[in-house]
């Protein structure tokens, strides 16, 4: 019985042994084969004998390995009276490291400040009982020259994390996602082998992660150099920016001009692993930084479509656009108010219910902009931009005085707080995901209105001539108005996705009313593939930039970029030909 | 006699007496500040007579703004640039010109210790020389305009268009110069200025000095501006401005016209922002904000456009309005200014000048 322990337990620092090379493989594997692999050769003799041999050497093996490892000893166990704090702290660590069944009644009672020694021996008091601490046998009555070991600050630090490393192999995820995570602040190097051994076993990502993460910055602070070499490999497989910062401190020289790992060939290995590292995670940054762009692209887009619609099929120049955007922000957030107050069960949905209101209510204050100022201005650019900017200033002292100066809160629904978890700890918000395709079916939406319909077919015939469309019949005036609206409601639809991503207040449209003219200035008036790609293009452009020259340089890069494409091209992306191109 | 002819060419009769009456209100003020009792009826007190100067410098910017837009047809929505980058080049010298005297005691800047710089940057070093600042106040808009102006209307940039290209440039370098590593201040941008030239900024002769100035610059601007418009490049600026393509096949390169007329609107706009910040003590990135900007416009719009006296008249009751506004009812002074943009387009095209100056002539 006490050798079948013992020879488990030799195995399991075999095994730690063979995943600190690589704790990535496959754990299951590597536990199987490990034994037969040191044996090779034995395996070629007839297997009674095979047998044997085995067994003895697996004693053998057991007796090299043994003595830091034993099952509780109780001569290492008295040596917790003494009074050197050292000796303390390091019998504490071993009996920790020991794995012994005992271990974890005998940490948990140093703890409880219920181990003492008597007559040379460690006992475990509690109550009126008294027993043996290194086998748990009863002794009856309490021996008279008890003496309680002393537990400093120091001692119990020690003492957690011992029991953390026990408690890895409890059932429970939770119980082991707290050992783990206690065990990275740990530097015992004695439990590393338990460590090791846990990870072997742990089939949960999530505390797999931990426990890998704990185990190397366990074995980078070893004091043995071939233990941190190992750590120090094994960590190129890791994907967690925690780990990089790690390594990289290693590598960092510190002021009086030594490095923090002193071997050189750890430092190597610790700077192949950082590349390896760098070079994988530089994949997938790459292709956060590629989602972003195209976040921002879409945030753009929706900024921009209604503009496309007013000035590039208009010409209407509303500097007042921005402000639709808000209003937009605005009515989502007040048609959260009302779920909040008369649907909380349904909240959630808040923001799908937000989409028509923003629309109707945008397309109507656009409607009445257009009828009551702005069809007075037709063929007076200029005036059209003050008047428009004139009605954007009303607008936003008109929300401050509804809604207060301050920004407004507008929640996420459920459905789009949170993201897909990438490698690197990087995530892609189901917000922004959500975003980019909202953008796109809006894009088709006015695409089909504006190619598909009868009331499309009015406003490129009004766009083209508007005196030969009049004479056919189409009502300009009429169509004039609603295509203004639906401008409006496209800005409105972009307000509610914006509520979704930034602040909602009353500048909110000012800071991408800039934006917003530069993407269809860029695109080409009057093309809605043009607004598209100037959106996307922007986008993209703006955060490749961003790494690069920071974010403000980025976008000053970017509005001198524009400012010399239109040297080439006056005209955008994708111009207008023919007499269009003239009327605008 | 020639010499009679060629003023009244340049301002009818009525003209110079309007004139002559406006420049001796402009000077009275600072007779009846520094001669009258505090207290007396006829006293011009001192918040008044800053207030008037600063106007003064925003007159200056509407003139500059009426011959660009009014005469020429360009609306640049992006003229707070040379504004403010005049007054950078001011503001510059003057923080140079502080000295130790700074809450820090160091010979730099106080930002730049705030900062922890070490050193002056080197685009800083020569603004020590008051000369230079004056002529980098000047020249530094200019050249920036002429070589924004040349790829802007070489690639025949009009109308709208080129009023939302000037609005981003304004708004790209309101970014560039909120940033603290531009070295210029950041977001608080420069201010707590001591000496101008060897005299105190608090003194109320120095400031009766800088309003006396800002005075004749007017002046001085608006005879300038006059006198081109009233020339026959004027003309050919006010047919780019009907009839752009027409002028063109007609002979004459638009290019050129409208390059010399955006460069000048610049210089005179740096001047203006010059004589602005001594006179207010501060420059901060806000100047670049496309709303400051636009308000020039409407300095413009308000008063009349092609009049450079309208330019005149809008600056000082716009900028009245919104003194006053903003201390006695702040809540509503975006009402009125969202309410003047849209009344004075679609109901007095012509501006308040139109409205007193030619009511005879309508009847």
């Amino acid at each position: 019985m006490h050798d079948a322990a013992a020879a488990a337990t030799a195995r399991r620092v075999a095994v730690a042994t063979e995943a600190q090379l690589a704790p990535c493989m496959n754990k299951e594997a590597t536990m199987r084969a490990r034994p037969l692999r040191g044996h090779g050769l034995l395996l070629a003799v007839p297997f009674g004998r095979a047998t044997i041999l085995l067994i003895v050497a697996c004693l053998l093996w057991f007796a090299a390995v043994a003595p830091a490892h034993a099952a509780l000893d109780p001569a290492l166990l008295t040596q917790l009276g003494t009074d050197d704090p050292d000796v303390r702290v390091a019998t504490v660590r071993k009996i920790g490291a020991s794995g012994d069944a005992r271990a974890a009644v005998v940490l948990q009672a140093i703890a409880n400040d219920s181990l003492a020694i008597a007559n040379g021996r460690a006992v475990i008091v509690s109550g009126g009982n008294v027993v043996d601490a290194a086998t748990g046998e009863a002794l009856g009555a309490t021996p008279a020259n008890l003496e309680t070991i002393v537990v400093n600050n120091r001692l119990r630090g020690e003492l957690d994390s011992a029991l953390a490393g026990l408690k890895l192999s409890s059932p429970d995820r939770e119980t082991r996602l707290g050992a783990a995570k206690e065990l990275q602040a740990s530097d015992n190097e004695d439990l590393l082998p338990i460590l090791q051994a846990a990870l072997a076993k742990e089939s949960d990502p999530g505390v797999k992660a931990i426990l890998q993460l704990a185990a190397a910055s366990l074995g980078l602070k070893s004091s043995d150099p071939e233990q941190r070499l190992q750590a120090a490999k094994a960590l190129s497989a890791s994907d967690d920016p925690q780990l990089r910062q790690i390594l990289s401190t290693l590598l960092t020289k510190q002021k009086d001009g030594s490095y923090p790992e002193a071997d050189e060939h750890v430092r190597i290995a610790a700077q192949t692993s950082l590349d390896e590292i760098n070079r994988r995670l530089r994949t997938v940054e790459l292709g956060v930084s590629l989602f972003t762009g195209l976040s921002l692209g879409s945030v753009l887009l929706l900024a921009a479509l209604g503009l496309a619609i007013t000035y590039g099929l208009m010409g209407i120049i509303n500097m007042a656009h921005g402000e639709f955007l808000m209003i937009g922000a605005y009515a989502t957030y007040v048609v959260q108010g009302l779920f909040r107050a008369y649907l909380p069960g349904a909240f959630s949905w808040y923001v799908i219910a937000a989409l028509p209101v923003a629309f109707l209510v945008t397309a109507a204050i656009g409607m009445a902009l257009e009828r009551g100022v702005l069809r007075w201005l037709y063929g007076r650019p200029l005036e059209t931009l003050l008047t428009t900017w004139g009605i954007s200033l009303l607008l936003i002292q008109a929300s401050r005085t509804v809604f207060g100066a301050q920004n407004v809160e507008v929640e996420n629904p459920s459905w789009l707080s949170g993201g897909i978890q990438l490698a690197g700890g990087l995530v892609l918000p189901y917000n922004r995901i959500a975003i980019l395709g909202f953008a796109l079916a809006v894009l088709a939406a006015v695409w089909l209105v504006i190619n598909r319909t009868r009331l499309g077919l009015f406003v490129r015939g009004v766009t083209q001539n508007r005196a030969m469309a009049s004479c056919t019949g189409v009502p300009t005036n009429r169509v004039d108005m609603l295509t203004f609206g639906l401008g409006s409601g496209v800005a409105g639809l972009g307000g509610v996705a914006l509520s979704q991503i930034g602040n909602v207040g009353p500048d909110l449209g000012q800071s991408y009313i800039v934006d917003s003219f530069m993407v269809v200035v860029l695109g080409g008036v009057g093309k809605l593939a043009g607004t598209l790609a100037g959106a996307f293009g922007l986008g993209l452009l703006n955060k490749l930039l961003e790494p690069v020259a920071g974010a403000v340089l980025g976008k000053i890069v970017i509005l001198g970029l524009i400012i010399l494409f239109i040297q080439r091209r006056p005209q955008g992306i994708f111009a207008l030909k023919g007499r269009a191109a003239e009327a605008m | 006699m020639n010499v009679k002819a060629e003023l009244l060419r340049l301002l009818p009769r009525k003209g110079w007496i309007g004139l002559g009456a406006a420049a001796l209100i402009c000077f009275l003020v600072p007779i009846l500040n520094s001669v009258t009792a505090p207290g007396s009826a006829a006293h011009v007190p001192d918040y008044l007579v800053a207030l008037i100067g600063k106007f003064l410098c925003f007159a200056i910017v509407a003139v500059a703004m009426d011959l660009l837009w009014g005469y020429t047809g360009i609306l640049s929505l992006g003229h707070g640039v040379f504004f403010a980058l005049g007054g950078y080049a001011m503001g510059m010298y003057l923080m140079l010109s502080i000295g130790e005297a700074g809450v820090y005691r160091s010979k730099l800047p106080d930002f730049m210790v705030f900062l922890d710089w070490k050193e002056l940057p080197w685009f800083w070093k020569p603004f020590g020389n008051f000369g230079f600042a004056l002529v980098a106040a000047l020249l530094g808009p200019g050249l920036l305009a002429y070589v924004f102006g040349f790829l802007a209307f070489r690639s025949r940039i009009r109308g709208v268009y080129f009023s939302i290209i000037t609005q981003a440039f304004t708004y790209a370098l309101m970014l560039l110069f909120f940033r603290n590593e531009t070295g210029v201040g950041g977001n608080n941008g420069l201010t707590n200025f001591k000496r101008l030239y060897g005299y105190s900024l608090a003194e109320s002769s120095t400031k009766l000095g800088l309003y006396t100035l800002s005075a004749v610059g007017l002046l001085v601007v608006f005879l300038l501006c006059r006198f081109i418009v009233v020339s026959k490049a004027g003309r050919v600026l006010c047919a780019i401005r009907d009839e752009e393509s027409r002028s063109r096949f007609a002979g004459y390169n638009p290019t050129s016209y409208k390059l010399f007329v955006y460069t000048l609107s610049a210089v005179i706009c740096g001047f203006a922002g010059a004589l602005y910040v001594p006179q207010v003590g501060i420059i901060n990135p806000s100047e670049f904000q496309p709303s400051s900007s636009i308000e020039m416009a409407i300095w413009v719009a308000v008063g009349e456009r092609a009049s450079l006296l309208g330019g005149v008249l809008g600056a000082f009751v716009v900028n009245g309005a919104k003194s006053w506004f903003t201390v006695a009812l702040p809540e509503a002074w975006l009402y009125v200014l969202g309410v003047l943009f849209i009344a004075v387009t679609l109901f007095f095209p012509g501006g308040l000048a139109s409205l007193i100056l030619r009511k005879k002539a309508a009847t």
